[in-house]
């Protein structure tokens, strides 16, 4: 018996996976708020669900494509008109409704909506594993790869002109590599929960970094702790598992705004 | 490199001019913000455009680091140029931490010597673990400066460098600046509202508003017409500190070329 036909491990693995792309990731999400954005991305994600289900393609290639759609489109229409929060919260919530109504429409398709919109961690089986990790290690080898780059083009954009950086391009880089985050979290948290993962531990790491590069380092640390604590936690109280990981990270989140606060006071 | 800019295209026998603008128009949306601007660059030059709000400089600036593609005219870069960039105000998020070594370390991470020697340089050396949060305006001001000499730049280009600074502080500032590019022998194009101390401080002014007013060495352009339509007299103080530093003859000939008039003519501007 292998170590994988546990559901436990399985579930473990994948948990830490996500965590292991979605928070450096969250960093950036966070320092360019952009954490509208990606919700708006993720929330577009259950369209993307429901088209992969008609056209009876893998939920990974659907997803991952209306993720995309959406990401151009966001940045077609800023400013065009409206204010960003605006266009965001228009985009996000119609993308949700759309794809609750093109699910709906999938007749002769038996389809868990729960488990899209909040996850099914406990189902991961091992190809899901595989998408998670691999889709994962492209999101950490994209991002070491353009680090420098996404940072100085995040700090301004003319000083990434001057140092022959285009922000454009890194722009890009950032929404393919939330895409990918989005199409392979979606199976961990569902895509109501994924900005949680995203920014929840970037936020929480905020107060205890001294640099990008640590800050990127203990949100990660942050994201694993609590998918392992958030799936342990739901073992043992039986409540939902990927809400119960976003309540772990919320958890820590508080602890770390109560220490930045002692630490002023003192 | 990126686009908007020509940076290998060296015509043989061409001139050393580092930036070789010529007849660049840029639109910005549906607004022309600069017509047939045509402008170059020596090497060790201290070049100031001056110009009223609204007048294009930092436009021009952006387009020759390449961050604006101009939609007519030619933009030549001296191949392999090193540009040292200040940009006129860079806001931190408050969730990014950021130490000054870490700043001056992107995007290409140098020799922690040469960090070191570069905030020296700015008279910044004590700055370097703190975090960019945490500096007062002239001390981020001389963080910014220390970054773009790391490359060795050639071309030091400079969008109001000094605001937010006090009068003191700016003055201190611009002495740095000429100090570095008696060091470094660089050139430098800036960009700046302090006219008085500006004019002092440069080899040569362009007169921008959309298009070059008038240029020339800064007595020349301080009574030039054009400038005076621009700015009103009000400088005719600042002018005389300028002369009063500077003990040289005013009558420069027209070495400067203030060829059109959109102002009304002064005949008796002096």
């Amino acid at each position: 018996m292998s170590l994988l036909d546990s559901f436990l491990i399985r579930a473990a693995l994948a948990g830490v996976g996500v965590a292991l792309a979605a928070a450096p990731l969250g960093c950036f999400v966070v320092w360019r708020r952009m954490a509208y954005f990606g919700e708006a991305t993720a929330h577009a994600a259950i369209l993307g669900v429901a088209l992969s289900l008609a056209l009876e393609l893998p939920v990974f290639a659907g997803v991952l494509a209306v993720a995309l759609i959406m990401a151009a489109l966001i940045s077609t229409l800023n400013g065009r008109g409206h204010s960003v929060d605006t266009l965001l919260g228009v985009l996000a919530h119609a993308a949700l409704a759309i794809g609750l109504v093109a699910v709906s429409f999938l007749q002769g398709v038996r389809i868990d909506l729960m488990a899209y919109l909040f996850g099914d961690i406990l189902a991961v089986g091992r190809t899901d594993l595989a998408v998670i990790w691999g889709g994962g290690a492209c999101v950490l080898g994209l991002l070491a790869w353009r680090w420098s780059a996404l940072l100085t083009a995040t700090l301004n954009p003319d000083l990434a002109y001057a140092s022959g950086i285009n922000p454009k391009r890194e722009e890009m880089v950032l929404t393919l590599a939330l895409a990918l985050v989005i199409a392979v979290a979606i199976k961990v948290v569902g895509v109501l929960l994924i900005a949680a993962l995203l920014i929840i531990p970037a936020a929480a790491a905020r107060p205890f970094a001294a640099t990008p590069e640590r800050m990127a380092v203990i949100a990660t640390a942050i994201g694993v702790v609590s998918a392992l604590g958030g799936l342990w936690v739901a073992y043992q109280s039986d409540t939902p598992t990927g809400p119960t990981i976003v309540c772990i990270a919320a958890v820590a989140f508080t602890v770390s705004s109560v220490v930045r606060g002692l630490r002023r006071l003192i | 490199m990126s686009d908007g800019r020509v940076g290998d295209t060296a015509e043989p026998g061409a001139h050393m001019s580092l930036v070789d603008a010529k007849g660049l128009s840029v639109r910005l949306g549906r607004q022309m913000v600069l017509s047939n601007v045509s402008l170059a660059i020596q090497p060790g030059e201290i070049v100031t455009i001056v110009g009223p709000n609204g007048s294009g400089k930092s436009t021009l600036l952006r387009s020759i680091i390449g961050a604006i593609r101009p939609e007519a005219g030619t933009l030549h870069l001296q191949p392999g140029l090193r540009i040292g960039y200040v940009p006129q105000k860079l806001q931190l998020d408050a969730t990014l931490p950021m130490t000054v070594a870490r700043f001056l370390a992107l995007p290409k991470r140098p020799s922690p010597g040469a960090i070191v020697a570069a905030l020296d340089e700015v008279g910044a050396g004590a700055l370097a673990r703190r975090q960019m949060a945490d500096l007062s305006g002239g001390q981020f001001q001389r963080v910014l400066l220390a970054r773009a000499l790391l490359g060795r730049p050639q071309l030091l280009i400079l969008d109001e460098a000094t605001q937010g600074l006090d009068q003191p502080g700016s003055a201190a500032f611009y002495a740095l600046i000429a100090d570095i590019r008696a060091r470094l022998e660089c050139a430098v194009l800036m960009v700046s509202h302090e006219l008085h101390v500006v004019m002092a401080a440069s080899d040569r002014v362009i007169c921008l508003n959309g298009h070059v007013c008038c240029e020339g060495a800064p007595a020349h352009v301080a009574s030039a017409p054009e400038y005076r339509a621009l700015f009103g007299s009000g400088t005719q103080g600042a002018l005389a500190l300028y002369r009063h530093d500077h003990d040289h003859a005013h009558d420069h000939g027209h070495d400067a070329d203030c060829g059109h008039d959109h102002a009304p003519k002064q005949e008796a501007a002096q």
